[in-house]
């Protein structure tokens, strides 16, 4: 697999680790879901930086490709990259949860540039997605959707009537990612409610399917650059990751996945996020 | 008595037609002048009517299947991309089963979905308490955003069909699967929170909307005929309603009954009282479905049954005025 280059890794990063440290300043003004925000941060991060069409000065950009978060609880990680992607101000994100706030729990389209649905009920964003999809494919735009996906989320129906139809419907502009960081709220998947195996679950609805690690930037764009994966099939990236990825005493803990976090562990959480990025910097020789 | 100025509206033909077939044939009209319409089903479009349109315009169908969730995120996705989808379902799986997809997907970000449920009320008949919607006004009213229009007849559904297309944001078309006698010709028009005073008097007010309002204006005019003379309106705009209209047949007759193939919990019934209790308190008497699920059998047999009938509508008026 081609290795991206030393200074992409290094800027990606530079800049997926400066959301997880602005994402921990948020959590000061009320609770976060910090656990799927940094699940899906790499992702996100190259989505925007390298991969989406997309213009922040002008939003509503036509040819735009477009981000549908379906798991609308994880949109720490899309306000965070919005602001650094120049959509708003940064200081936009210090109002988070207050009232009129343009960065509530979950998105809201009617208020933030950059925010193509309010999600947050889980289970709307895919058949959304499809939605638009499917009006690229009768127009004949060429325009692509990115839709991100919890593991836990796959538990609701509509998900799977959504992955039905965009199978039928032939859908390869539309790439699904799955944040498969194997938590949801009460606990491990696997014993709240498998949504195992996802793979052949998707193949069988006519998807073709990638898995890879989520936290690995040459994986994500290498992945993210052969889309789609197959002519006429709707493309699904399975991500591995681990929940609240950074900040060393949440991984892999459920308790993290809505965390209401005290005051003195925002400074000590931001330094251990900085003592992450500068080890995943060493390991690309940066 | 019947002013002249309506007359002029009302039809003097004999014609049937079921409100989902003017929905449908309008459908298919407005195909040919509008290319940003698209229609979705779910597996119900020889029932729906949309078959019309999906025969002339194969390009802009979407058949969903059994599946109505995913089909109304899916017209709340064609609409951010600026189309005009018609989506539609039975009343009881527009309303109940993919309520969360209207609500957020499509209530919420104020999204143009027009959704045009059919086969709604006890009306529906033999299909039975599965098959007919006693619920959807009371869960499409109570979501904000969505506008609720129950039209009377097929002269109606067309106009609503046409105008639906200019109007700002989703609603809710509420048809029906029997045929109805037409009650306007085609100088009628319609008007989003406009009630039709089609009678005159002052013994008692009586609303209709869909369904029902031919069997009331019958009752309305029989009435007439024994010299009881009656304000009959036609309400098919339930939300946003006549406020205006209401109040003035109100404070004019004193008594109120409304008549409508619904629950009489939440839909137009519910409506006028909210209007009367706060701006006119008026004695309102609701005829419908009195908050128990359907059953099988013809539509007028149940509409008899469940004591919304001609008869039950005389009788009541007749029991109640002062």
């Amino acid at each position: 697999m081609p290795k991206i280059s030393k200074e992409l890794a290094t800027k990606l990063i530079n800049k997926s680790y400066k959301g997880r440290k602005n994402i921990l300043k948020m959590a000061k003004f009320g609770e976060v879901h910090i656990g799927g925000a940094y699940s899906s941060l790499d992702i996100i991060t190259v989505l925007y930086n390298e991969i989406m069409k997309h213009d922040p000065k002008n939003p509503d950009w036509k040819d735009r490709d477009r981000f549908i978060l379906s798991a609308g609880h994880k949109c720490l990680a899309l306000y965070v990259t919005l602001a650094d992607q120049g959509y708003f101000d940064e200081d936009v994100l210090w109002t988070y949860n207050s009232f009129d706030t343009r960065v509530p729990m979950h998105p809201d389209e009617k208020v933030l540039p950059g925010i193509e649905f309010p999600t947050g009920s889980l289970g709307h964003g895919l058949p959304v997605s499809g939605g638009i999809a499917i009006t690229a494919k009768r127009d004949g735009d060429d325009y692509r959707v990115f839709c991100v996906l919890g593991d836990g989320e796959c538990g609701e129906g509509s998900i799977w009537e959504s992955a039905m139809a965009a199978g039928h419907h032939k859908l390869d502009n539309l790439v699904a990612i799955l944040d498969r960081n194997k938590l949801q709220v009460n606990g491990r998947t696997e014993n709240v409610m498998s949504t195992a195996p996802l793979e052949d679950k998707f193949l069988a609805f006519g998807w073709e399917v990638k898995t890879i690690n989520g936290h690995d930037f040459n994986q994500i764009y290498e992945t993210l650059t052969s889309i789609p994966f197959k002519k006429d099939k709707p493309s699904l990236i399975i991500i591995d990751t681990i929940k609240c990825k950074g900040l060393n005493f949440g991984e892999d803990n459920f308790k993290f996945h809505h965390w209401h976090c005290e005051s003195d562990k925002v400074d000590e959480g931001i330094e251990l996020v900085e003592k992450v990025r500068r080890e995943e910097l060493a390991k690309v020789g940066g | 008595m019947i002013p002249n100025e309506i007359k002029k509206i009302l039809s003097d033909s004999n014609e049937k037609i079921a409100t989902r077939k003017a929905y449908g044939e309008k459908l298919a009209e407005l195909g040919e002048v509008n290319n940003d319409i698209v229609v979705l089903d779910c597996d119900l479009s020889k029932s729906t009517k949309t078959n019309i349109f999906a025969k002339k315009f194969p390009g802009r169908f979407f058949n969903f299947g059994v599946a109505e969730s995913n089909m109304m995120s899916v017209a709340a996705g064609l609409a951010t991309m600026g189309k005009i989808p018609f989506a539609s379902t039975f009343g009881v799986f527009a309303s109940k089963r993919a309520a969360d997809q209207v609500s957020i997907s499509v209530a919420y970000p104020k999204l143009g979905v027009k959704i045009c449920a059919t086969h709604t009320g006890i009306s529906v008949g033999e299909d039975g308490a599965t098959h007919q919607a006693i619920e959807d006004v009371a869960i499409m009213r109570s979501i904000p955003n969505i506008k609720v229009i129950s039209p009377s007849d097929g002269t109606e559904t067309s106009r609503v069909i046409e105008k639906i297309i200019d109007i700002e944001g989703p609603c809710y078309v509420r048809l029906c699967r029997g045929s109805s006698p037409l009650i306007f010709n085609q100088n009628y028009k319609f008007e989003l929170g406009k009630g039709t005073r089609i009678m005159e008097g002052n013994k008692a007010t009586i609303i209709s909307a869909g369904f029902t309002t031919h069997i009331a204006l019958n009752a309305a005019k029989k009435l007439m005929g024994g010299g009881i003379e009656v304000d009959f309106i036609n309400m098919s705009s339930i939300k946003p309603i006549d406020e205006d209209l209401l109040i003035d047949s109100a404070k004019k007759t004193g008594l109120v009954i409304t008549v409508e193939d619904h629950n009489i919990i939440g839909g137009l019934g519910s409506a006028v009282c909210e209007v009367l209790s706060n701006n006119s308190p008026t004695r309102v008497i609701r005829l419908g479905v009195k908050d128990k699920f359907g059953a099988s059998g013809t539509a007028d047999e149940l509409i008899k049954a469940y004591g919304f009938d001609e008869e039950s509508i005389i009788s009541t008026v007749k029991e109640n005025i002062v």
